[in-house]
């Protein structure tokens, strides 16, 4: 059973980690890093059977933090969105060197 | 009862207190020119009156050694003990009374001559910190004090010389008078590391004690030493190689070429040489240098002068070759003389400055009257001007006898003792050189008498040049102007008669006025030392002119060869007509290379000035802007290469560095696994 689980995490990490690295609409990266949250989620409840109840706190923790990342994050995108007038992160270039 | 100064302090604070005044109101209210006028002259006069209240109780004193004050520690640095200490002995007294004395009389002409200025306060200001500056360095009682003064007077030689500065030409002037300075205040500051490093003091009382017992007569040190101290003496005092910057210093107002460089600060280098007399005393061969530069530059200047045209430029050349005199007097040994003639030079020079520059006041108003453009101050534009000017013109004749050594008159003793005592000083190893040095004496004694006769020649006798309408303006200065040159004449009269010495009062006519050789005497405390020095080690001078003759009997001679001279040429000159200057033939000959002063402007143009510049842009080309450049700018070319690739990997886009972080991840990862 942890097995099947443990093997779907690292499935839908490495969705959420090629997507981060391949796509430039900001909310879809958005949406991959929280596909990569949620990815490690059920790591944690996997292992939390063999381990200890500890790893179902930790999902609380990360979901909270999730969703307060979630706020920040879309507050950025909104206020980048008024001056660019764009999500595309090849935008996004001001630190280019 | 030994003596105490009265108010030391004030004769130097006094001018500095004018040119506070003066320069605010040059600041402040430069349209209020009742202030300069009083403070002006008002706080030299104070000074003077100090000076002298001193110089009586000083002459009242039963025994009388010299003063040091020290105000307060200036550069103590370990065994470098520096005080701003003044000293008053018979020689800054007798300094401080020539510098505020004609300084006044200066300042007074000044009100008259600079009426019309707009630059009045600040003509006065840098007058009055011109003396402040000059009483610093003959009252200073160490060589840095004195050097404060040295650098302070040149200061305001080169702010007076271009005071006029919207005129290229006189900014320039100052320049050169500042520059070739430099050169001369180099000799003075190695002359001062010299002294220090091999008597561990700068304090003259010192210096002067230790200088007989740790050096031997003629030691290579001191040697040196004086030498420097001498490159600093012609760069101040305007001798040969350095003499150049006082002919274009003319640039200045007269009264300023009166009283900086014909009467006080060009003497700087003959005070500091009868100053450190023992230490010249104990160098021979530094000492007929400075005798023989002396003698050089007083024939030459000489020369020189005979051909100028320019009534200042004249008397430039005039001084130059007075001071030479001077060198010659301090340079064979013969302190007092030099003091002697550095007096009465800056009576009867000041004189001639004073009254040419009423000369050049007048002529500048005739042709301003008539809007005339020729130049005032060329002789050749002048002529006939004593019935116009009779107080000018006998005046400046008074000052003419005393420069060319005519009896009674001031000149007359100063000049025959240096030439005396360059005869009587031929003994000794050097004996040739004094004979030379005598010989060029005498000659420039008769080149004295014949371009001064020239000049009043053309400027006072014969027919009036300046034109019949400019005539009709020509009139005699204001009393302010010619009261100060009639003081001054007769002190260029009577100067002299303070020392007398006993083989001219012997004389049947000439002995009229009678021994004193009161300037000796008076001087004789500071320079026994010297005089010891010289006697021991030169052995008995000589009594008679290298080519026979007693004292008296040259006396007679050198009077006579200048009346006949001055006679000569004044029948020579009469019998000529002139041309003004712009219808005058140029100068042919031997003449044109006079009157183009022997080329050495050009000839300095040529072998120093432009190679210097050559070099300079050489450096400044290739060794400034192609090489030290060239390194800093390429250590920031370098970085920036390397930047400019560094750069390349912050492509700012988001994808290229998680997939950067993702690399490392893995790699990490694959490190802790395996």
């Amino acid at each position: 059973m942890a097995d099947q689980s443990l093997f779907l995490a690292v499935i839908l990490f490495a969705i959420g980690t090629v997507g981060v690295l391949v796509r430039r609409n900001a909310i879809i990266l958005f949406m991959c890093i929280e596909l990569m949250l949620n990815a490690v989620n059920l790591a944690f409840v996997a292992f939390s059977r063999s381990v200890g109840i500890e790893g179902q706190v930790f999902v609380f923790f990360v979901m909270t933090v999730a969703a307060a990342e979630a706020a920040v994050g879309l507050a950025i995108i909104i206020s980048i969105f008024r001056h660019l007038e764009s999500v595309d992160v090849k935008d996004f270039n001001l630190l280019r060197g | 009862m030994s003596f105490e100064p009265t108010l030391l302090w004030a004769i130097l604070l006094l001018p500095l207190t004018g040119f506070v005044v003066n320069g605010l109101t040059a600041f402040l209210a430069p349209e209020r020119k009742q202030i300069p006028t009083l403070v002006g002259p008002g706080v030299v006069a104070a000074a003077f009156v100090i000076a002298l209240v001193n110089f009586f109780r000083m002459s009242g004193a039963e025994h009388l050694d010299p003063v040091i004050v020290s105000y307060w520690s200036w550069m103590p640095v370990g065994s470098l003990q520096i005080d701003a200490a003044l000293q008053l002995d018979q020689l800054s007294i007798l300094m401080t009374l020539i510098i505020t004395g004609v300084g006044s009389l200066i300042h007074i002409f000044s009100i008259g001559y600079m009426k019309a200025d707009p630059g009045y306060p600040r003509y006065f200001a840098y007058l009055n910190l011109f003396v402040f500056f000059m009483l610093v360095l003959v009252l200073g009682a160490n060589f840095p004090v004195m050097f404060v003064g040295w650098e302070g007077v040149g200061l305001c030689s080169y702010l007076l010389i271009g005071f006029w500065f919207k005129d290229r030409e006189k900014a320039d002037a100052g320049k050169k008078a500042f520059i070739v300075n430099r050169i001369g205040d180099f000799g003075f500051l190695v002359a001062m590391f010299l002294i220090f490093t091999n008597l561990g003091s700068l304090d003259f009382r010192d210096v002067f004690a230790a200088a007989p017992e740790m050096f031997t007569y003629g030691a290579p040190v001191v040697t040196a030493i004086t030498l420097f101290l001498f490159l600093g003496a012609t760069g101040k005092s305007a001798q040969i190689p350095l003499y150049v910057w006082l002919p274009d210093a003319m640039a200045g107002p007269t009264p300023v070429s009166a009283l900086i460089h014909a009467a006080t600060m060009v003497t700087a280098g003959v005070y500091m040489v009868a100053r450190a007399n023992v230490l010249f005393a104990l160098a021979p061969l530094s000492s007929t240098v400075v005798a023989f530069v002396g003698a050089l530059t007083a024939l030459f200047a000489a020369t020189i002068g005979l051909a100028q045209n320019d009534i200042k430029k004249v008397l430039a050349y005039s001084t130059v070759s007075q001071l030479g005199y001077m060198f010659i007097g301090v340079g064979v040994g013969a302190y007092a003389a030099g003091v002697f003639h550095l007096m009465t030079h800056a009576f009867f020079k000041a004189l001639l400055f004073l009254g040419a520059g009423a000369v050049i006041h007048a002529m500048h108003e005739a042709f301003h009257a008539t809007h005339k453009d020729w130049d005032p101050q060329d002789m050749r534009n002048m002529g006939g001007l004593r019935r116009f000017m009779p107080i000018t013109w006998i005046t400046m004749w008074v000052a003419t006898l005393a420069i060319a050594g005519i009896w009674p008159f001031a000149g007359f003793f100063s000049k025959d003792e240096i030439i005396w005592q360059a005869a009587v000083h031929a003994v000794g190893p050097y004996a040739g050189w004094a004979k030379l040095i005598w010989f060029m004496a005498l000659a420039a004694a008769i080149l004295t008498a014949v371009y001064m006769t020239r000049l009043m020649i053309l400027t006072f006798h014969g027919e009036n040049r300046s034109g019949k309408e400019e005539a009709k303006h020509l009139h005699e200065v204001p009393p302010v102007m010619w009261v100060p040159l009639a003081v001054l004449a007769v002190l260029s009269v009577v100067g002299g008669w303070v020392n007398v010495p006993h083989e001219i009062a012997d004389l049947p006519v000439l002995g009229w006025i009678p021994t004193s050789e009161w300037l000796h005497h008076w001087l004789e405390p500071l320079t026994h030392t010297a005089d010891a020095i010289i006697a021991g080690n030169l052995g008995e001078l000589s009594d008679t002119a290298p080519v026979g003759g007693g004292a008296g009997a040259w006396a007679v001679i050198s009077f006579v060869l200048a009346a006949v001279v001055i006679a000569l040429t004044a029948r020579t000159l009469l019998g000529r007509s002139y041309r003004p200057a712009h219808e005058a033939a140029p100068a042919t000959g031997f003449l044109r290379v006079l009157q183009n002063k022997w080329y050495v402007d050009e000839i300095y143009d040529a072998i120093v000035v432009r190679p210097v510049i050559a070099t300079s842009r050489f450096l400044w080309r290739y060794v400034d802007q192609l090489i030290i450049d060239g390194l800093v700018n390429g250590a920031a070319h370098l970085a920036r290469g390397f930047g400019a690739i560094g750069s390349r990997l912050q492509t700012g886009q988001l994808n290229t560095y998680a997939f950067a972080v993702i690399i490392g991840v893995i790699l990490l990862l694959g490190f802790v696994v395996l």
